[in-house]
């Protein structure tokens, strides 16, 4: 562990001291005192994993010499550094993540810091080319990117959709488990297990192995939050509290993933923030969903991709002294999540970019998130005969061309529908990108 | 005092105008769009007799004040020359009047007119001359501007100003506008008002009424010490004093000579009848020549070379990578024109050849177009007069604001519902592009797209392939711009002869 002070002469410049500032005062108070983050304990291998987890799903990108996004190498480091001073101490990265750039941030960040010192997590994501040659290259450099000779927890990455069949196809029939296991055998994985997007029975497909001893998962990852808890979406995705029964169950960890649905509970409507504040004045939305999460003991880890210092700092603080929900706490989330989905025609898009990049150009993330924005601010106009209409119609329509290029928006959309099988929350995206230009169309003619 | 109020009322035309010219928000024309419909050139091309009979009575009345006040041009050049008289005792010295130049010009100038060479008629009319300038030099800097407070006030969380794409519409025009710019700075920075008395049509025209004007400054010769300096303070350079005359069709009636006597020799006061004494002949001239007549032949070639080449190679894109990561963007061409048979013209004009015939190709639509649709054609038969393309937008169904503003008539005022009435252009489906009719599908764009539900899918040999209703089709270009074939759309949109049925 190092104190500000180390990591601040690390990060090498006086003028990244003055730009971090603001913040100066928070991070003195949570890293003056780093033994309060809440840790839990792997009960299979004694693990100490922090309760909070880095997601390095979300990392900040700049604009390169060649104009193409690169991850913003020096805020990684320092959101690194700040973390592991702070006592988180959980990396979970993919050779998917960030248009494949993240693993290679993740190592450059993290191999500053003693191997000993953090755990990593990373995943075979062979979606295009099942074949074991690239599967296992894919293994291989993830190796290399993130500069180690094991990881602690490997994960077959996004498995449930297309059940067995697919999963057979993905991991079983090109031999890759046999492979696995033998690595794992030979002490370069420690820990392997899945993550899960899928409907019940596809879920129940990976227990039954797990029951008849052929696949022993050593953890699993799931989405959970207080929305998913009793609303996944039905049909193709199924509820938490399910997962979760399920899991503790057998006595597997559970690493989770989304607890903020891509921001979306950091960002809740007005109203229902206000009730949130009325509960508890000094608690932020965020912490609340985080809260929600960690209320549950078979939880090892909760993933958050924290994309600049400010969520990083916030999350410290809502995980050292962590404070569990109690069970009014956490019903009083569920009427929450009701009232929401009741209220709000949000887009269930957590912003992890699978769908992209579309062949067509679309901003598919991009889209949703300045709906779900306008949604959750209010600033949405309903009908042209109400009296903000104008102004709200401006404030769309500005924001919506400021946050996706025009040639980039939902109109271009021609429906080809290359995206629906990589979303893991099985929105209908055409459909709903659809809806969203549909509006966008009335909103200018004035028809709404 | 004239002098006072002329310059205060010919700076609030010259900034309206330029204003009108410049703007985007849309608010302008609501205002302003009078200033433009009182332009000689243009009503006269709307028919606007009003207008006409107006200015006519104006002129005699008052003499040339158009040139002093209303027009744009002519005030842009007082300003041109104030800043070159910085310094000067004596700008300027009578000259003889440019008979064979001037009439010369305004015979060729009436004829292009008669024949309909609207080219040749932009080059010389001087409020096209004035929106051309703006519109492609001046424009782009209000728009980079805008976007500055833009993306200040996005910074600030404000939408009181959004970004505008900056583009260039058109190479050779921009190249015109420079020519212009160039040869009047020169005229004027060397002899005042040498344009509007040598060359220009509309001061021509005014000329013929001016000299019978009822107001004019006189001098009255007993009261005169031919001391000069109204001689030397007249930038249309018509005083000369030997003969104690004023050669009033080069009269502006700026009133500089009456502020310059300091002996009450002049005053602006009714005269009857016309009243000029011939003067002495005068030494060389060598401004005043006309715009280039080369330079815009080589720019049309040029842009014609530009557009063909245009045209050349075509591919659809697809992005493809060997390991699919999660992120980023496909990279998209740019789209570019496809080759129109017939023009597109803006809902409003009655035919195609009915808008090229009116339009003095001021720019004025072509600066206003929100939808990035309109701009200056390349096409040598319409040199600088506007045309539609649907690369970076399409005609919008609530967007009627060209037809508002047109001065000349070119486009008539039309609304909403009577937008659709005119059926500007003709969609046509490429099968060879078409991503559905060669069977790379799924993609139903343009059939979605049409607000008018001309495009529709229909079965052939079992493919699904979209057709167009032609007598259905508006040719706003919804399809053409959203169609996901790049560089050239897959459907594009022919114009049409003739818009009403």
């Amino acid at each position: 562990m190092m104190n500000r002070r180390e990591f601040l002469s690390l990060g090498g410049a006086a003028a990244l001291a003055a730009a971090c500032g603001p913040l100066a005062t928070k991070k003195d108070k949570a890293a003056s005192d780093p033994g309060s983050m809440e840790y839990r304990i792997n009960p299979v291998n004694g693990d100490k994993i922090s309760l909070i987890g880095f997601g390095c799903m979300r990392w900040p990108m700049v604009k390169g010499p060649d104009g193409k996004d690169v991850i913003d190498q020096e805020a990684v480091n320092e959101m690194v550094d700040y973390a592991l001073a702070n006592g988180i101490n959980y990396f979970d990265t993919s050779p998917v993540y960030l248009q494949g750039q993240s693993e290679a941030a993740a190592g450059a960040a993290l191999s500053r810091h003693p191997r000993e010192s953090y755990y990593l997590a990373t995943k075979l994501s062979n979606f295009s080319d099942h074949s074991a040659q690239a599967s296992i290259e894919m293994y291989r450099e993830s190796f290399r990117q993130l500069r180690t000779d094991y990881f602690d927890y490997y994960l077959l990455h996004s498995i449930g959709r297309g059940g067995s069949r697919a999963f057979m196809s993905r991991y079983a029939e090109n031999g890759l488990l046999d492979f696995l296991r033998k690595e794992k055998a030979a002490g370069r994985i420690r820990n392997l297990g899945f993550s899960f997007h899928g409907a019940r029975s596809e879920f129940d497909y990976f227990m039954e192995l797990f029951d008849r001893g052929e696949l022993l998962w050593d953890f699993c990852q799931i989405e959970m939050n207080y929305v998913d808890w009793k609303h996944a979406d039905g049909v193709r995705n199924v509820n938490a509290d399910y997962l979760y029964e399920q899991l503790d169950r057998r006595g597997i960890p559970i690493v989770i993933m989304e607890p903020l649905l891509g921001g979306r509970l950091a960002r809740v409507p007005a109203g229902i923030l206000r009730q949130m504040k009325e509960r508890e004045p000094d608690s932020s939305a965020a912490a609340w969903a985080f809260r929600f999460c960690g209320s549950y003991p078979r939880v090892l880890c909760i993933l958050s991709g924290m994309t600049d210092m400010d969520p990083l700092v916030e999350n410290v603080n809502t995980f050292s002294h962590f404070r569990p929900l109690d069970q009014s706490q956490r019903d009083f989330l569920e009427d929450m999540a009701v009232e929401m989905m009741e209220k709000y025609p949000l887009v269930n898009c957590t912003d992890c970019k699978y769908c992209m990049p579309c062949p067509w150009g679309i901003d598919i993330p991009g889209v949703f998130q300045h709906y779900n924005r306008c949604i959750t601010e209010g600033s949405y106009a309903s009908s042209a005969s109400q009296k903000d209409y104008h102004r709200l119609k401006r404030a769309y329509l500005v924001s919506y061309d400021r946050a996706v290029e025009r040639i980039r928006q939902a109109d271009h959309c021609i429906s080809c529908g290359e995206c629906l099988s990589h979303c893991p929350q099985s929105i209908a995206i055409p459909a709903q990108l659809r809806r969203i230009a549909k509006y966008v169309e009335s909103l200018k003619q004035d028809t709404l | 005092m004239l002098k006072l109020l002329r310059r205060i009322v010919a700076l609030v035309f010259f900034l309206c105008i330029t204003f009108l010219l410049l703007d985007v928000s849309g608010v302008a024309h609501r205002f302003l769009g009078w200033m433009a419909r009182i332009q000689l050139l243009p009503a006269v091309m709307a028919l606007n007799f009003g207008v006409i009979a107006f200015l006519v009575v104006l002129t005699l009345v008052f003499g040339r004040v158009y040139c002093s006040v209303i027009c744009p041009l002519g005030v842009f050049q007082d300003g041109i020359s104030r800043l070159g008289n910085i310094g000067r005792k004596q700008p300027y010295r009578y000259r003889k009047e440019l008979k064979w130049l001037r009439y010369g010009i305004w015979v060729l100038f009436v004829i292009a007119l008669v024949a309909g060479l609207q080219c040749l008629v932009a080059f010389l009319a001087p409020y096209s001359a004035y929106g051309r300038m703006v519109e492609s030099l001046l424009q782009p800097v209000w728009l980079w501007g805008n976007n500055l407070l833009a993306s200040i006030s996005q910074r600030a969380g404000s939408y009181a100003f959004y970004s505008r794409e900056v583009w260039l519409r058109s190479l050779p025009t921009l190249i015109v506008a420079a020519v212009t710019l160039v040869v009047l700075v020169v005229l004027a920075w060397r002899g005042g008002r040498t344009y509007c008395n040598a060359v220009c049509p509309v001061g021509t025209t005014l000329s013929f009424f001016s000299r019978f004007a009822l107001l004019r400054p006189v001098i009255d010769a007993s009261k005169c010490r031919n001391c000069r300096k109204c001689e030397h303070g007249c930038k249309a350079q018509c005083i000369d004093i030997d003969s104690h005359s004023i050669d009033y069709s080069r009269c502006v009636d700026c009133f500089n000579c009456i502020g310059e006597c300091k002996f009450d020799a002049l005053s602006y006061r009714p005269v009857w009848g016309r009243k000029k004494a011939s003067p002495k002949a005068s030494e060389g001239y060598k401004e005043g020549e006309a715009p280039q007549a080369d330079d815009s032949l080589r720019a049309s070639r040029r842009a014609f070379l530009g557009a063909t080449a245009l045209f050349a190679g075509t591919s659809a894109l697809k992005a493809q990578s060997a390991k699919k990561v999660d992120g980023g963007f496909a990279q998209l061409l740019p789209k570019q024109a496809p080759s129109r048979e017939v023009p597109l013209t803006p809902p409003g004009s009655a035919s195609v050849k009915d808008f090229y015939r009116r339009c003095t190709a001021c720019q004025l639509c072509v600066a206003q177009c929100p939808n990035n649709v309109l701009r200056p054609s390349s096409d040598p038969e319409h040199f600088m007069q506007p045309c539609m393309s649907y690369e970076r937008g399409f005609c919008r169904p609530e967007c009627t604001r060209c037809s508002q503003l047109c001065p000349s008539g070119a486009i008539k005022p039309i609304g909403k519902e009577e937008k659709t009435q005119y059926r500007i252009g003709v969609a046509q489906i490429d099968r060879d592009l078409c991503l559905q009719s060669r069977g790379e599908g799924p993609c139903g764009k343009c059939v979605q797209a049409c607000p008018s539900g001309a495009v529709s899918f229909v079965n052939k040999d079992g493919v699904r392939i979209p057709v167009v209703a032609e007598e259905v089709c508006i040719g706003c270009g919804a399809c053409e711009y959203l169609c996901p074939v790049r560089p050239i759309s897959a459907i594009t949109v022919n114009g049409r002869n003739t818009h009403l049925l």
